[in-house]
């Protein structure tokens, strides 16, 4: 008894062992990028490294907007991802209702058409996409970044699974008392396929704000830049002012990170939903 | 004339009635249906179906310098057997692939394993896991590149701690792809650690307890119980991770400069076709690439579809 007790207690120190070191791995970048964004650019490259810094340099944060645009950035990556997502969700949700719980000709035709477009790497529509802009004149504006990421397949995919598993008696009876599809999608099937657009919200949420290439193609003006592009660009002049630099990052990650930290259930069971189908 | 039965004919009638009523049902389904499937399919056909065939149009041209193009047929193609640098971002690529996917897998699952324990604070690992997944590649990039700097970053002043003399992490074109291919496997174990919790906790309880009746280690429980049951899991995430890494971009591209001398030695597939698309303007020879990278995508997608029979277990 004494002994697997003993026994135990050493597995779950091992087990907290290995967990601490990963964490200690996860959890020192982000340190260092907000020690050294509060560093004087000596104290950063001071050698051995300063890891407290004497004063907080708060102005560092100053800096970064005066040097870029920075609250325009963050405006228009804050429109880019609430327009893509609610009109993702939209458009997908509509879609997958009537894929999901309407018989119609072509239905499956149709889906699997949708589906096609999963297999297909990202970099296979980038060319005509961009073409498209150009044709549209909408490069350097904002809804060159989002209009392309209103339609997606995969969220179509995600949310006809959750629409598939609710069961049939609710339309029917909805049918009854005269209400057509639509109604029936808005009122009925909308609420209770909540956790699919939580998922699928939160995903498109987290992509629409981290994106890279798409933004950097089709945007290189600053009044319609986002962050991740403002980033980037931030690194091409300031390429050794780390402190500047981590400022600007920690900043860029900030909205992300406040949303992650009060939705912190809805993220990490939205991943499972989602990367899990 | 055989006069039909009164029954039969008040029969025949309700039939007709309720098939009219069916039919004008049936037609306001239909209605409601495509007009719900319109604005995607719409979207879906002008922003991703329809291109994918001009892509494949496109890479059969050349391109001028003011967008207009013409029809080359196969040059493309066979510009890229003798194309050194493609043949390199290839290589690149199966490096990248080869170790950040079985890597990456290997530790996730260790980690979501660890997690599924009794064990306390686990919601506190999970969410520090979780972070860099959260966090924009870009800013992932530029504090890796400083804690990477050969100078003045953490990383070499460490390492001087015991006695090293830390290399040039993201100059040296040796080394190059190895510290970004550090960087993703950090910034993706939260992700798949996620995906093989939710999936190690499908799994049956009663499992375990009759694996312990019969007195099986630890060891023996995680390779005839978690890891076969895990299978199909495992499955999934190594085959979106294997897509995820054919597409590597952005580390690259934010973490290596545009004259930087390692950057032959870390361009990956994609990043010659953003090359060739945007900065060269030679967008017949990126379309062509983008063909190639669908067709090895496509390849690849289905050997792991047969292979997984030899390994995949379904309930």
């Amino acid at each position: 008894m004494e002994r697997s007790k003993q026994l135990l207690n050493n597995k779950t120190f091992l087990i907290h062992f290995v967990l601490i070191v990963g964490s200690v791995a996860m959890v020192l970048p982000f340190l260092w990028m907000i020690l050294t964004s509060l560093k004087t650019y000596a104290e950063s490259i001071h050698v051995p490294p300063v890891i407290i810094p004497e004063d907080f340099q708060w102005g560092n944060y100053k800096e970064v907007f005066g040097l870029l645009p920075f609250f325009e950035f963050m405006y228009n990556t804050f429109i880019v991802t609430i327009l893509r997502t609610a009109g993702q969700l939209f458009l997908c949700s509509l879609a997958a209702y009537a894929f999901a719980r309407i018989e119609f000709p072509g239905r499956n035709i149709l889906f699997m058409l949708a589906l096609s477009v999963l297999m297909v790497p990202g970099q296979v529509f980038l060319l005509p996409q961009y073409m498209i802009m150009v044709k549209l004149g909408w490069l350097n504006t904002l809804q060159a970044v989002i209009v392309p990421g209103l339609f997606s397949a995969f969220g179509t995919f995600l949310l006809r699974q959750f629409f598939m598993g609710l069961p049939k008696e609710l339309e029917e009876a909805a049918r009854l008392d005269g209400c057509n599809h639509f109604q029936i999608y808005w009122k009925i099937m909308l609420p209770l396929a909540k956790p699919g657009l939580v998922a699928l919200g939160i995903f498109t949420t987290l992509w629409s704000w981290n994106e890279l290439m798409w933004p950097m193609i089709v945007n290189s003006s600053p009044e319609s830049m986002t962050l991740s592009v403002g980033l980037s660009s931030l690194q091409g002049q300031y390429l050794t002012n780390y402190p500047i630099l981590m400022a600007g990052s920690f900043l860029a990650i900030l909205p992300m990170l406040i949303l992650f930290i009060i939705l912190q259930k809805q993220f990490i069971e939205g991943i499972a939903v989602t990367g899990g189908k | 004339m055989k006069e039909l039965p009164l029954e039969v004919e008040v029969k025949a009638n309700q039939k007709f009635k309720v098939s009219n009523l069916a039919k004008t049902r049936k037609r306001s389904d239909y209605f409601w249906a495509y007009l719900m499937i319109t604005p995607l399919m719409l979207g879906l056909v002008i922003f991703y179906l329809w291109p994918i065939i001009q892509t494949f149009y496109f890479s059969f041209t050349e391109w001028g310098a003011f967008g207009q193009y013409e029809w080359t047929g196969l040059d493309n193609y066979k510009r890229m057997l003798e194309d050194t640098n493609l043949l390199k971002s290839f290589k690149n690529t199966a490096i990248y692939i080869i170790f950040t996917v079985p890597i990456g897998i290997f530790l996730s699952i260790l980690i979501a394993v660890l997690l599924n324990q009794n064990i306390k604070g686990k919601s506190v690992y999970r969410t520090l896991y979780f972070l860099p997944v959260i966090t924009m590649p870009a800013a992932i990039a530029m504090v890796w590149k400083w804690l990477y700097n050969s100078d003045y970053g953490l990383l070499n002043y460490l390492l001087s701690l015991i006695g090293i003399k830390g290399p040039q992490w993201v100059s040296d074109p040796k080394i190059a792809l190895y510290s970004i291919i550090v960087v993703a496997i950090w910034s993706g174990i939260g992700y798949n650690m996620v995906i093989f919790l939710s999936g190690l906790q499908g799994i049956p309880k009663t499992y375990y307890e009759a694996a312990e009746m019969d007195g099986a280690g630890p060891i023996r429980v995680f390779f005839k119980i978690t890891l076969p049951l895990l299978s199909p899991v495992i499955f999934f995430v190594s085959i979106m991770s294997l897509i995820g890494a054919f597409q590597v971009f952005d580390l690259i591209f934010m973490m290596i400069g545009k004259s930087s001398t390692a950057l032959e030695n870390t361009q990956s597939i994609v990043y010659l076709f953003y090359q060739h698309a945007f900065v060269l303007n030679d967008k017949g020879y990126a379309a062509a690439i983008a063909v190639l990278l669908l067709a090895v995508i496509l390849i690849i997608t289905a050997i792991q579809m047969v292979l997984q029979k030899k390994w995949v277990h379904y309930d």
